[in-house]
């Protein structure tokens, strides 16, 4: 018998048909948009002349560039208005399941998907947004678009795609104290480099990767895109079908049962031939930050920022452009640098786990005064079950700022911009120069460092901060 | 939408040899909220080409009237991060038809094919030769064929054959898009669809 990865498996099952000389026809499950991406594709099928072919496989939700203070009240920025009145406008008009500002659901588009149970083992998700690779975390195959295809799948549920090369990556062991889903794959990125995956669709296996609960695999898959990788998954187990049932759009009752027996085939099969295979060792895993301009500069804490030895030509050159974008020196040490800001949130660490693990470390203590702390839950959901875990108290307490769901600080389409030259230490997905506000600086980390370094208003190891 | 077609291109290039461009820097966020596809092209490296007041930073190769023409020569990586098709837009939008580079982020190029710039990947070395021979002579010319899949340094004859699959090869020389295949696809896709 045929020996399959489960990215084939699933690939395979979503073929239309193979154009010869060309990429697949691939079927989409499940297609999510936003206010971003999505009117200039409505735009070019209102100029053709056609429709949206399978409203219910296309769920929206407004993100990018929403305010995360007065929800309630209208868009201040008339650009952002015309593009959230845009997409509600689209979603009436062609029956478009909407979860609009205030509702129950509101949130990240990658936060609400696993919310409501949507996103599901086995299925195929796209959306105009990179960070849909963060749905692979359930099984799925799920990856970023261009407006172009967002057309396609509106118009068609297909989009043509050619089947990308698999990589395995395998993390085994048991983490350190103190580390997190966000050290590892920060850790990885910095391994192989900011393009180490491109061209390849990432599976994510090993007894680490194993032990991981949803949300902290929703984050490792969630930064695939930023090693270059079209998307990146995990096989579905019994901590997804957990996270799954009883949610609003899981299946039930004998639909459940039939559904579990079908996910539990999805494996890669003993034998299965990847074209690469990279294993890491959790022990070597400490907590991580990045110092530069792409999310592969990334060191531990504890290190030195790298010098150039080694280094010639234009990759010189770029490297020596990023640190002194960041302002920072080679072969210092980061460690004990001031910070100016901190954010937690964002589609890879705004959710529930994150924010307690931030409750959990900050509670007694105050964040350092010349800190400004914003922590923006992912969705609606999340911030009422903050609320009722007291978790928004303690971080209130402690000094940090709550505010309202949307992508927020990640990339700074919104009010909530780093000032130009200010340093934050960000739970979020990128750095490049200028993500969080023209001129800002960013630093990646987990949400236990960032906790630290709200408290400490420097450049922290949180293993430090929190001995006890 | 339909695009321009693509067959044989003759430019001179812009050279920019900075690594891992991403695609916020092409195209920053905060002027992602258009409804309309027109008109980025302004905004096209923004930060790097503007500074905080709006003044032209002269050290930046857009604003050094040495270089100009449809073809940007890029460093490697370049397109990496988001997959705002804005990017492509606004490169469009400014006038470039042609990006080469050694290494194209998956989704930028991707997306490049699907409004009609054509994406060039070739060799470390070819992409070196043409660094130097911009830096040598700015009005250098480059010829970019796309039926006989070759980029050549018209001063010398230096050539290297690029990939690109025949389905993409031919979309671009007639100006087709994927709806197009697609559509006429309908009733596969229906049977596909009712299965699932």
């Amino acid at each position: 018998m045929e020996k399959n990865t489960l990215f084939d498996k699933i690939w395979d099952a979503h073929v239309v048909k193979s154009v010869p000389a060309g990429p697949d026809v691939f079927f989409i499950d499940k297609h999510f948009i936003h206010e971003v991406t999505s009117p200039v594709a409505f735009l070019n099928l209102e100029k053709r002349g056609i429709g949206v072919k399978y409203p219910h496989r296309t769920i929206a939700t407004p993100d990018h560039n929403v305010p995360t203070v007065d929800q309630d009240q209208t868009i201040k920025d008339k650009l952002s208005r015309m593009q959230v009145e845009k997409l509600r406008e689209n979603c009436a008009k062609y029956d478009i399941e909407l979860h609009d500002l205030g509702s129950a659901h509101h949130g990240i588009v990658h936060v609400i998907g696993p919310e409501l149970g949507v996103t599901q083992p086995g299925m195929t998700i796209v959306c105009g947004d990179s960070h849909t690779s963060t749905h692979g975390a359930f099984g799925a195959i799920a990856f970023g678009i261009g407006t172009s295809e967002v057309e396609m799948v509106l118009a068609t549920q297909c989009i043509m795609q050619s089947k990308p090369k698999k990589m395995r990556i395998s993390v085994e062991g048991a983490l350190g104290k103190g580390v997190t889903s966000k050290d590892i794959i920060l850790y990885i990125i910095s391994k192989i480099s900011a393009a180490g995956a491109t061209g390849y669709f990432v599976e994510y296996a090993g007894s680490t990767i194993r032990s991981l609960s949803m949300e902290a695999r929703m984050t490792i898959c969630n930064m695939s895109i930023e090693m270059g990788a079209r998307g990146g998954l995990i096989a579905p187990d019994q901590t997804t079908y957990d996270f799954l049932k009883g949610k609003q759009y899981a299946p039930a009752g004998e639909d459940w049962e039939k559904a579990v027996a079908y996910w539990n085939t999805l494996r890669t099969d003993d034998g299965a031939v990847f074209d690469e295979e990279l294993t890491f060792d959790a022990a070597d895993i400490e907590p991580m930050i990045t110092y530069g301009t792409n999310p592969g500069m990334g060191i531990k804490v504890v290190d030195n920022i790298p010098s150039t030895e080694g280094m010639e030509g234009s990759n010189k050159t770029s490297y020596l452009k990023a640190l002194d974008y960041m302002g920072f020196a080679p072969g210092e040490p980061i460690l004990g640098k001031s910070v100016d800001y901190v954010f937690v949130g964002s589609c890879t660490n705004g959710r529930i786990e994150d924010i307690r693990a931030v409750a959990q470390f900050v509670k007694g203590h105050k964040k350092a005064d010349s800190i400004t702390a914003w922590i923006v839950p992912g969705s609606r959901e999340v911030e009422k079950q903050a609320q009722a875990e007291g978790l928004v108290a303690i971080l209130e307490e402690a000094g940090f700022e709550l505010r309202q769901p949307g992508c927020s600080a990640c990339l700074a389409m919104n009010d909530d911009k780093i000032p130009a030259g200010k340093y934050a230490v960000s739970t979020s997905n990128r750095n490049f120069e200028g993500r969080q506000g023209p001129g800002a600086r960013t630093l990646l980390a987990s949400p236990l460092t960032v906790a630290a370094v709200a408290i400490t208003g420097k450049i922290t190891d949180p293993r430090e901060v929190f001995k006890a | 939408m339909a695009y321009d077609k693509f067959t044989i291109l003759q430019s001179t290039v812009v050279p920019l040899s900075t690594e891992n461009v991403d695609t916020d820097q092409i195209i920053p966020a905060r002027f992602l909220k258009a409804t309309e596809r027109e008109g980025f092209g302004d905004n096209l490296f923004r930060d790097w080409r503007y500074d905080s007041a709006g003044t032209p930073k002269t050290d930046f190769v857009l604003n050094d009237s040495t270089y100009s023409g449809k073809i940007l020569v890029a460093g490697k990586n370049f397109g990496c991060g988001s997959s705002r098709e804005h990017a492509v837009w606004a490169l469009y939008d400014y006038g470039f038809r042609c990006v080469v580079s050694s290494f194209f982020a998956d989704i930028f190029k991707n997306n490049c094919l699907n409004i009609g710039v054509l994406p060039v990947t070739v060799t470390p070395a070819f992409a070196d030769k043409l660094f130097a021979a911009i830096a040598a002579d700015p009005l250098t010319e480059v010829e970019v064929n796309l039926p006989k899949q070759t980029i050549t340094l018209l001063a010398t004859g230096d050539a290297e054959s690029f990939d690109i699959n025949e389905y993409k090869k031919d979309n671009m020389q007639h100006g087709f898009d994927d709806i197009d295949y697609l559509i006429n696809m309908a009733t596969e896709i229906e049977g596909f669809e009712a299965k699932r």
